[in-house]
């Protein structure tokens, strides 16, 4: 079985998120990177089943060269290979066609990703990788079995419920928790890492649809009212009569 | 031209989501100049269709097909595709939801148009652009997007649009038929299991929340948080480690790896406010927080603050929830 897991880079959750130039370009500065969480939850169920299946983890980023420590560290933690396609990821579209584009040349059988990236918060590749290549998207799984050689069950989360969903390979999927407990690289994962192959490709010409054009920062909560233990009963009538949400 | 709004039905009634959507299509439709349109497919009765009028939707199409009583992405897309090439729809609006998304998104690929998801504020038209507002590094920021396709495509934010009614205003209800084929529904669920929210409140469309964590103590209190929900008619929520030690559910855990929830008031007991919950929280309007150390970092994120054992709190609050007049 030959799996394709899409990571993304993106600033640590505990970053401080800042603009400059004007509030048209995130700041990168200080800020660390990680592989995005909910990819690493794709990640960890790929290399399972490899384990379990036989086959190829394959991990693909589309970014620019500062991506490849985590990279590099998602192959520590078990893939097998990584290609990134040198390029700004522009909008999820532009990613999409990338992605598609690689997918239909290396034949997978399965392409995994995490339900949305923790920066941009899109929750739209996946979908549009699956209607690009005219195959099913199931999204957002959180768990995914195969049922025999060619079929794989999953159960993807839906307002107020689950659906079970059996799908012919080749899918796309997404994953979210608790589809299986993310790994973390070990010692000797980092060694054999370092001379797994990376393979950077130039993108395709495909054009982004949406141009992020200005950044802002919610109001600042203007600070927290106290109110006694002994009387706290009076944090319902504030509700009502001050903040008016009751 | 027209606005074309997407809206889920769930036992025969219209999602709040999906009101807040036909909301923001037809306040978009009206600034456009034209009228609005919503497609609706499946489990929803038609009574609740021609009220939609009341957001302000002039004309309903709906396709009864009973197979769509479940969610089936490429039918759903095939429906909606339709329903857009009839209405000469230049924009599209959904709710941001597990199927407002995903079919977006689809759709996005279909009709080569350009998508936000997760949109707080109506579409800035000026100057031959359309620009809109949508939440980003998980609530910590917003972006302003420049659509540049000819269709544009938005996923609306829940609880972030006011539902106007116009009581009295009924919109006109056509059925509209896809032609659907098996290949359609070639991955269509095997099975639908829906949680029982049999008097309770679903946690992704509630207005109210009460959550709670680690300081709770054990399952065998989690009855004072469902009896303070049931008397503010709030859905329940948890922090992570509470749902993988099995106290509760883990469609009740919200945050960074849970569910994102945007209600108007957010009660939190017994938890600390580590970031990664506060991302999954931190767009609610109200934040009240209840923890016995006063230097627990949610009181930094909270408007209302009482430092207290939540065992003894929360019968407070409870006791004072009953007092209100409803
Ligand atoms: C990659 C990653 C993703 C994560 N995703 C999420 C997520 O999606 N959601 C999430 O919630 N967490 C997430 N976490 C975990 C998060 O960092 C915190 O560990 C977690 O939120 C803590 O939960 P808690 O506040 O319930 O428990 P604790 O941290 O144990 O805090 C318990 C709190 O209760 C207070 N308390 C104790 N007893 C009482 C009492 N009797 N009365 C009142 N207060 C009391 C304590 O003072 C303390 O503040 C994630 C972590 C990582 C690393």
């Amino acid at each position: 079985m030959k799996i394709l897991v899409c990571i993304s880079n993106v600033p640590d959750t505990t970053s401080k998120i800042n603009f400059t130039g004007d509030n048209k370009n995130f700041d990168k500065n200080g800020v660390q990177y990680v592989i995005n969480p909910w990819d690493e939850y794709a990640l960890t169920r790929a290399i399972e089943l490899k384990e379990a299946k036989g086959g190829s983890v394959t991990v693909l980023n589309v970014g620019e060269a500062d991506a490849e420590p985590n990279i590099r560290k998602a192959l520590a933690i078990g893939a097998d290979d990584a290609i990134r396609v040198n390029a700004h990821p522009k909008d999820a579209y532009f990613v999409a066609q990338q992605i598609t584009a690689i997918a239909k040349e290396g034949g997978y059988d399965m392409i995994l990703m995490g339900k949305e990236s923790i920066d941009y918060n899109g929750f739209q590749v996946h979908n549009m990788v699956g209607e690009m290549m005219g195959i099913p998207s199931v999204t957002p799984a959180f768990k995914l079995d195969m049922v025999d050689d060619s079929t794989a069950r999953l159960e993807r989360e839906i307002e107020g419920g689950k659906e079970v969903v059996e799908v012919k390979l080749p899918f796309v999927a997404s994953a979210q928790q608790p589809m299986c407990e993310p790994r973390i690289p070990n010692m000797r994962g980092i060694m054999t890492a370092r001379t797994k192959p990376l393979k950077v490709v130039e993108p395709t010409g495909a054009e982004a649809k949406s141009e992020y054009v200005n950044y802002s920062k919610p109001e600042k909560k203007s600070g927290v009212k106290m109110i006694d233990a002994e009387n706290a009963g009076e944090v319902i009538k504030l509700l009502r009569n001050e903040a008016k949400v009751l | 031209m027209s606005v074309l709004v997407f809206v889920e039905g769930l036992n025969g009634e219209i999602k709040k989501s999906s009101l807040e959507a036909a909301t923001y299509g037809s306040q978009v439709a009206q600034a456009m100049g034209t009228s609005a349109t919503a497609v609706a497919i499946g489990d929803v009765n038609e009574d609740a269709l021609a009220r939609l009028g009341e957001q302000g939707i002039s004309k309903v199409l709906y396709d009864a097909d009973d197979r769509l009583k479940q969610f089936v992405a490429d039918a759903y897309v095939k429906v909606i595709a339709k329903a857009a090439q009839q209405e000469n729809a230049k924009v599209l609006v959904f709710s941001n939801s597990n199927i407002g998304a995903a079919v977006g998104s689809k759709l996005a690929v279909r009709l080569n148009g350009s998508l936000a998801t997760n949109v707080t504020e109506l579409p800035k038209m000026d100057g031959g652009n359309f620009i809109v507002t949508r939440g980003v590094f998980s609530g910590k920021a917003f972006a302003d997007v420049n659509l540049t396709s000819d269709v544009k495509i938005i996923a609306v934010k829940k609880n972030s649009t006011d539902i106007t009614s116009n009581a009295g205003n009924t919109a006109t209800v056509e059925k509209l038929s896809a032609d659907l084929t098996d290949a359609e529904f070639a991955a269509a669920p095997k099975e639908t299991v829906m949680q029982d929210t049999s008097g309770g409140v679903l946690l992704q469309e509630a207005e109210i929340v009460v959550s709670g964590g680690r300081g709770m103590k054990g399952p065998e209190n989690w009855h004072l948080i469902e009896e303070l929900a049931k008397e503010l008619g709030a859905a329940t929520a948890c922090s992570k480690p509470v749902s993988d030690i099995g106290w509760r559910p883990h469609h009740e855990h919200v945050g960074q790896t849970g569910i994102t929830v945007s209600p108007n008031l957010y009660i939190a007991a017994g938890i600390s406010g580590a970031i990664q919950h506060l991302a999954g929280v931190n767009s609610s309007k109200v934040i009240v927080v209840i923890n016995k150390d006063p230097e627990a970092p949610f009181f930094k994120a909270a408007d209302y603050g009482i430092v207290g054992d939540a065992l003894e709190v929360l019968p407070k609050l409870i006791e004072a929830a009953k007092a209100l007049d409803k």
